[in-house]
């Protein structure tokens, strides 16, 4: 299925997630700075841009995780800059991190139960696990730890994101590391959970096919936004602009 | 409540449930199905053979000696102790002989309940003789409660020879309640045998415990895996010594992960020696708090700080 011509740029009205004048700095570095967005209901937003541009600095901020330095993130128009990420996990932020945590000791299907907040029987975690691709049988007793691949630890971090089935769900480079034949599903996997969840998806990353189906891609350059580009105008994204260096 | 040595009481049953209940297969305490063997307050109280399952009291020590036929399919051995109360010291000597292919779950374990304001101590010996080709498991869950400020000391010592071929699982639990433990285990492992050892510790309080692990890889192509996890909380301390000897072709893998809170310490002193060319032989060790990033995972879930605690202590420890 093609989600392209599905969801029309919405109202900006509808805002869900708003970010003003973000800026955050770490280690004597100012990693971002005036960083101005909005992520609109229902929304698929894509941020791009080159290693260390700050993307996963941004998501984290927006997940509670780094506090910025300055501004302020809204949530339906309430501020939530002081809220912690168990408060903003809570008022349905979701984040699936660019490297999965490893645990000794957590099953995968413990992962998916405390990720959705319930006990689930196993058909709902085989659910949940084979939208990523995963068939549950092999998984439900396995632990979360290194004796997983990279692979099957990045679909499991995915498909603990599905299961909170929040409002804004971030996920940071999901495709890393998954080949290609899964890749199909996984955008698959991001029209259904946006249908289903009638949420706004914020998925960051390098993957041109990805950037293809969202709704507005955000390039993010040393710490700031170089470009918002709008559903059909991708073009003038991939210029020999970015690919060269600016030193 | 009156509780005597000669009978089971309810405390008694609420012991054995707590001890035997991680791996038993029916019943409340385990005890209904297979041989078993219960000892309490130093007296052995209960005996039950099973056509392919001897056991008999020793004659010279205190203690049982178990025997599993030859070919035995797949039997279970309850070997329970527990100690009602304090003042009192008891030793007690286990063997089991596994035979030829017999298969066999052994599930030992000792409940401490001391009220008493005297130590309650309990050294449990134990040792296997696994034939060629035998299968073995063994689990031992170690428990101590009760309110007086008698200590409860445990300090159980295991010697393992393995045959040709021979399997032996080990997996022992000692969470909380006991106040000072030294566990030796002893194994010498022949041709192809292999030894999977896992414990799981947690001290809390002014607790000490210390595990040591001398295995000697004597037969070509031995494997030995040892795996400890602990917790040290409060001011408690643990030790875990790994001596694993490589005599020929082996391999071993020895990896001791701690997570540690408040004052707790975790020494880990790790020694492995190849004396043969061929010997692979790899040791682990982490210690630390728990893991920023895993706690950050769990509250972007929407679990509090504490619970998320809570969820890996539980999951490292299960
Ligand atoms: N604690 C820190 N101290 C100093 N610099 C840091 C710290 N944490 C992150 N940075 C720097 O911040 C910048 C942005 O990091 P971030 O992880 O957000 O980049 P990214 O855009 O997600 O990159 P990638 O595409 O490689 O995932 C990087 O240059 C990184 O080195
Ligand atoms: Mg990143």
């Amino acid at each position: 299925m093609d989600y392209r011509y599905i969801h029309l740029v919405k109202d900006i009205n509808d805002t869900m997630v708003e970010l003003k004048d973000i800026g955050i700095a770490k280690g004597g570095k100012q990693i971002l700075h005036d960083i101005s967005f909005k992520i609109p209901d229902n929304e698929f937003i894509a941020i791009t841009g080159p290693n260390g541009s700050g993307k996963s600095t941004l998501a984290k901020i927006i997940m509670g995780i780094d506090k910025p330095d300055t501004g302020s993130i809204l949530l339906d128009g309430v501020d939530i800059t002081g809220l912690s990420m168990v408060e903003r996990a809570k008022k349905g932020i979701a984040f699936a991190f660019q490297t999965p945590v490893t645990f000794k000791g957590i099953t995968v299907r413990r992962l998916m139960e405390l990720a959705s907040g319930k006990k689930l029987e196993k058909s709902e975690v085989c659910t949940f696990l084979s939208k990523v691709g995963l068939c549950a049988n092999n998984y439900l007793t396995r632990e979360v730890d290194s004796s997983l691949s990279g692979g099957e630890l990045k679909r499991i971090e995915i498909a603990s994101v599905l299961a909170r089935k929040a409002r804004v769900s971030i996920f940071d480079e999901p495709e890393a590391g998954i080949d290609l034949w899964s890749f199909k599903n996984l955008i698959e996997v991001f029209g259904e959970l946006r249908s289903e969840v009638e949420g706004s998806i914020v998925v960051i990353s390098h993957q041109e096919r990805i950037l293809n189906i969202a709704d507005r891609v955000v390039l993010l350059e040393n710490g700031t936004i170089d470009k918002v580009v709008k559903q059909g105008e991708k073009n003038s994204l991939f210029t020999d602009e970015l690919r060269c260096c600016k030193c | 409540m009156e509780n005597t040595d000669k009978e089971k009481s309810k405390l008694d049953e609420e012991l054995l449930g707590t001890i035997l209940s991680s791996k038993s297969l029916s019943g409340d305490t385990g005890l209904e199905e297979g041989a078993h063997s219960l000892r309490k307050n130093g007296c052995s109280i209960e005996l039950r053979s099973t056509p392919n399952v001897r056991i008999e009291r020793k004659t010279d020590h205190p203690g049982i000696n178990v025997y599993v036929k030859d070919g035995a399919p797949l039997e279970f051995v309850h070997v329970p102790v527990i100690i009602t109360k304090g003042g009192f010291d008891d030793v007690v000597y286990n063997d089991f002989h596994v035979g030829k292919n017999a298969h066999v779950i052994i599930v030992a374990g000792c409940g401490i309940h001391n009220d008493d304001d005297c130590n309650a101590q309990h050294d449990g010996i134990h040792r296997f003789f696994l034939d060629e080709g035998a299968d073995a498991q063994y689990v031992e869950n170690h428990y101590g409660e009760g309110t007086g400020t008698g200590e409860r000391i445990l300090n159980p010592e295991t010697d393992v020879q393995l045959g040709k071929s021979a399997t032996l699982r080990m997996e022992m639990v000692q969470i909380k309640g006991v106040d000072s433990t030294v566990r030796t285990t002893n194994a010498e492992l022949g041709e192809k045998a292999t030894l999977l050892v896992t414990e799981k510790i947690m001290t809390t309080g002014k607790q000490t415990a210390k595990t040591i692990f001398n295995v000697k890889l004597n037969g070509k192509d031995s494997k030995c895996q040892v795996t400890s996890r602990s917790y040290a909380i409060d001011d408690s301390k643990q030790t875990f010594v790994s001596n694993v000897e490589g005599n020929a072709k082996c391999f071993a893998h020895v990896e001791c992960d701690a997570i540690i809170r408040d004052h707790g310490k975790v020494t880990s002193e790790p020694a492995i020696t190849a004396n043969d060319v061929d010997a692979s032989m790899i040791h682990e060790a982490q210690i630390g708090k728990i893991a920023g990033e895993q706690l950050t995972k769990l509250m972007t879930l929407g679990l509090t700080e504490k619970q998320a605690e809570q969820e890996i202590i539980n999951g490292f420890l299960a």
